[in-house]
């Protein structure tokens, strides 16, 4: 929220105010109340005791003129600044003391404004202000039997039959996430109630499907620490705080300081609140894993670790994702933020915020942000704490390499990705030594398969002898191949005197001599198709000789850079769409390409990626070339996947885009209808306000049809990928039970994995499609552990 | 703010200043200046490409000897995406090397050389520090060092 003077220009006091001095002073009234509001609780000479007060009384004497202000004021600060969530209830009880009928408004205007979030799908303000509320239980604005009536509608939805889970689950979990809070004064005052309504939720929670919490884990082992399912978690941390007879001494309560006044006050019921009910097109929040890292072993001396069922762990790292949630576009700003953590002397700061941080990270289905977000925040953290950060975060990436064999695939490729950069902005420094274990190990395995890949990504961020350097001379079994290019066309080549290396040769003058693409075609022809008499471009036939000439040739010349390699494509765009015109010769240019830069594994991620952009190969054949046989020696290399993913991104936006132009131009017609039948419009001149003109029906079909054309190829991407994970998988699993040996040989985990990281990366877009998947593919005879996968995925929405 | 421009405005601009200051506040193409000589688009590519798809990369040359004299230009397809860019890029390392991004009112042909005197970026003519990655000394201070007599 900002602390910046807000500009409020509407007024729901007195009406539009003619005189502009009075007007001005209103406003200038308003910013600074808004301010006085939001900066209560912040560092100041005197106390917040006192601080409260002074601000109740200013607040009281403005009540009359400035209440809607105010109002809204703090129902911001209930939804943006949860962690002072006690102070401002403390507030609206001093408030309500002095004047009743405030303190009414502000209960039902909470209520109003928690049906709202809640209509309007803004799941974590709606939590937020559950908490709110039942904090107000604490300063007597709130009777206690009235929260539990509500809370019992909260309830009562997580209790329903015929919803999905997820909803229920959501009910659930802002129940007990409110309880930290209130759970004392309720069972102080209404102890069966509590104990009734958090037997029902027990109930629930045990009794629930968990399908998809394997879909979620970071790691597939609960040792040394489980992996729980975020309901569960707070369940656990809740029974433990009942079993402390709900005595926690972690949240800052400055209403007990001010309880012989509090308890004077006349307290409000709640209005009624009954959760909208559901409908099929609202979208819950997904489920989540705790992630676990650290227990207080891990930590050194000082302030110990709160244990994993504490109530203290969960507010802290509440309250540390939300200062995370809430700054990380300012990372400097974040950083310091989650440095300044009140409580920090009392913990071991460091470690959970680390432990966070990974957390999210390594979230599934996909991070909230972006994971330079999450990499640059460590880095602003060690900065700011040289002497500590810096060895938590090794201890760390220490831990997660110790356990790497049960990490998550697509946690994996996350943990590499963010270890490169990382090790990218510290010059590379690191213990390799202390990883020499993998030297033994085969290349499949993940240790070994990390510290590969890991530096496959250090040299694309920096260069070949770099990476030399940077490892141990031990280690140069994990070195990569220096990025050339395999040119098989050269004079002295493994071709020589043949007549493609002689194509090659004259292809290569012509290019220099800047020739044209006709002329490239037609020199291709005459060097390289038999001399038939016939047309050489019919239907499905193609020369895989020509196509590979002129790529190997072509791209040989773009080496030096990118940009030298773009050029060469857009240059000879025409030669390309003619040779590959079907998927098969499509197959065939990917083919030649590969064999080109085999080496250079972060070029060829940029020529398909380019290829794909300027339509000179389909998705629907990069998916083939992927699980063609040649590929199968690449399959388990990360950069292959890095194909894979961009070109389902590629298809994804390229299907939003025309839904997007399909619905806008359809609301255009719907618009321009509904205008033309309404003549008061027109003759106000509304036509200024519609620049763009009306477009035909006939028009708008033809961009619904190209939507739905599109729609198509997305699902008949989606059907080629899985289809062809399960027949590998498949295969794998018969050929295995044939020969009677262990079906989980790591390239089984790596391909199990890659089809998991589908489902997660994309989860949005298969979902649409998850009807058809299990008709066509997903079909119960499959093997449960292809099938699994699948349910897992399904799982996250039911 | 990270998005916030910076105070530098690029005096060969063709237009007024209203025109720059628009172009720049809705702008898609970042300057990323501070690099070694030796950097590589293809390490552009893989740090930049983490705030997401990359449309193009111009280096900046030399203009005399039209190699790389560590500054580019770098296109997204999305003002997000670059904003992304200016947020967590900006002020991080780049082939160990510091690099600063600032927006830029769009890559126009010329605007790739150097503006120094001597042919790489006028930062380069004046400084006075030893910089491996950057030629060495200043250019000024290279030209007095070979001057025979300067040290006596």
């Amino acid at each position: 929220m900002s602390h910046r003077r807000k500009r409020g220009y509407e007024d729901e006091d007195g009406g539009y105010r003619s005189k502009k001095r009075r007007t001005n002073e209103h406003m200038e009234i308003e910013d600074r109340l808004e301010s006085l509001i939001l900066r209560v609780g912040e560092k100041s000479t005197s106390s917040l005791e006192s601080n409260l007060e002074g601000l109740a009384s200013v607040l009281e004497a403005d009540l009359s003129t400035y209440k809607s202000k105010i109002l809204k004021i703090l129902i911001e600060c209930a939804i943006k600044l949860p962690d002072k969530c006690t102070i401002y209830t403390t507030l609206i009880g001093l408030l309500n003391t002095k004047n009743y009928n405030f303190g009414g408004e502000c209960v039902e205007l909470l209520v109003k404004s928690t049906k709202d979030c809640l209509k309007s799908f803004r799941w974590s303000d709606a939590r937020f202000l559950l908490r709110f509320m039942s904090d107000l239980v604490n300063c007597h604005v709130v009777n206690a039997g009235s929260l539990l009536q509500l809370l019992d509608n909260f309830v009562d939805a997580a209790l329903e039959e015929g919803v999905p889970q997820v909803r229920r689950d959501w009910f659930a979990y802002s129940v007990l996430s409110a309880l930290p809070w209130v759970g004392r004064e309720l069972y102080e005052k209404k102890e069966s109630e509590l104990d009734r309504m958090l037997g029902s939720l027990e109930g629930y929670i045990k009794r629930r499907k968990k399908i998809h919490h394997n879909a979620l884990r970071v790691f597939k082992s609960d040792h040394p620490h489980p992996q729980e399912e975020y309901l569960d978690c707070l369940w656990q941390q809740i029974k433990r705080l009942r079993s402390d007879m709900w005595i926690e001494k972690h949240i800052i309560r400055p209403y007990l300081a001010f309880d012989s006044t509090l308890c004077e006050a006349l307290q409000h019921n709640l209005p009624s609140l009954v959760p909208p009910p559901h409908h099929p097109s609202t979208l819950y929040p997904l489920p989540t894993v705790i992630f676990r890292m650290f227990d207080y072993t891990d930590c050194p001396e000082g302030p110990i670790l709160p244990g994993q069922h504490s109530i203290e762990r969960w507010l802290i790292e509440e309250q540390l994702r939300h200062i995370l949630m809430s700054n990380h576009t300012e990372r400097k700003e974040c950083a310091a933020q989650l440095l300044s953590y009140p409580l920090k002397n009392k913990i071991p700061l460091e470690y959970i915020i680390v432990e966070v941080m990974f957390g999210e990270i390594f979230r599934l289905p996909t991070p909230l942000c972006l994971e330079i977000a999450y990499g640059s925040i460590l880095i602003e953290l060690c900065k700011l704490q040289p002497s500590t950060m810096p060895q938590v975060l090794a201890q760390a990436t220490e831990l997660l390499y110790e356990r790497i064999d049960v990490m998550n695939k697509t946690c994996f490729d996350r943990f590499v990705n963010w270890f490169s950069y990382h090790l990218s902005n510290f010059q590379f420094r690191w213990s390799w030594d202390d990883w020499d274990d993998a030297l033994s190990q085969d290349p499949e395995q993940p240790k070994a398969k990390f510290i590969l890949e890991t530096l496959l990504k250090c040299l694309r961020l920096s260069y070949h002898q770099r990476v030399v350097e940077l490892i141990p001379e031990t280690f140069a079994v994990f070195l990569p191949d220096k990025p050339a290019p395999n040119f098989k066309y050269s004079v002295d080549g493994p071709y020589a005197g043949s007549e493609e290396t002689r194509a090659s040769a004259n292809l290569m003058a012509a290019i220099k001599r800047k020739c044209t693409s006709e002329e490239v075609l037609s020199l291709l022809k005459q060097e390289l198709d038999p001399a038939t008499g016939e047309e050489d471009i019919t239907d499905g036939v193609f020369n895989p000789t020509k196509i590979d000439v002129f790529i190997q040739t072509l791209l040989f010349l773009g080496q030096k850079s990118f940009s030298h390699s773009f050029a060469a494509i857009a240059k000879f765009h025409s030669v390309f769409k003619a040779l590959g015109s079907t998927e098969e010769a499509q197959i065939c240019i990917l083919r030649s390409v590969f064999q080109l830069w085999k080496t250079h594994q972060q070029m060829l991620v940029v020529l398909i990626d380019k290829m794909l952009k300027t339509q000179i190969v389909e998705c629907a054949a990069v998916a083939n070339w992927v699980f063609s046989k040649e590929m199968v020696p690449e399959f388990s290399k990360c950069y292959i996947w890095e194909i894979v993913h961009l070109t389902i991104r590629k298809m994804n936006k390229h299907v939003s885009k025309l839904q997007k132009e399909a619905s806008e131009a359809r609301k255009r017609i719907e618009d321009s209808d509904s205008d033309s039948s309404d003549s008061e419009d027109e003759s106000r001149g509304r036509r200024k306000n519609k620049p763009l003109e009306r477009p035909t029906e006939e028009q708008v079909e033809k961009l619904e049809d190209k939507m739905e054309s599109a729609q198509a190829d997305q699902k008949n991407l989606f059907l080629i990928i899985f289809q062809r994970f399960i027949m590998i998988l498949s295969e794998h699993l018969v050929r295995c039970d044939t020969d009677a040996v262990d079906f989980k040989t790591p390239w089984f985990q790596w391909t199990v994995g890659r089809l998991h990281q589908i489902f997660m990366i994309h989860h949005e877009q298969v979902e649409k499609y998850s009807t058809t998947l299990e008709t066509l593919l997903f079909t119960q005879d499959l093997d449960p552990n292809i099938l699994d996968v699948f349910h897992q995925f399904v799982a996250l929405r039911m | 703010m990270s998005t916030d421009l910076s105070s530098y405005r690029d005096q060969h601009f063709k237009g007024s200043r209203s025109e720059q200051e628009r172009l720049l506040a809705q702008s898609t193409t970042l300057y990323v200046g501070n690099m070694s000589f030796y950097t590589t688009e293809e390490q552009l590519y893989e740090l930049f490409g983490k705030c997401g798809e990359v449309k193009k990369i111009v280096m900046g040359l030399d203009k005399f000897k039209r190699t790389p004299c560590g500054f580019c230009f770098v296109e997204f397809y999305t003002r997000g995406d670059s904003e992304h860019a200016m947020r967590y890029i900006n002020g991080t390392r780049l082939d160990d090397r510091i690099i600063r991004t600032d927006w830029d009112a769009g890559f126009i042909e010329g605007r790739q050389y150097g503006r120094g005197k001597s042919g790489g970026q006028v930062r380069d003519e004046y400084r006075t520090d030893f910089d491996s990655g950057r030629g060495g000394y200043g250019k000024i201070v290279q030209q007095k060092l070979e001057q025979p007599d300067y040290l006596t």
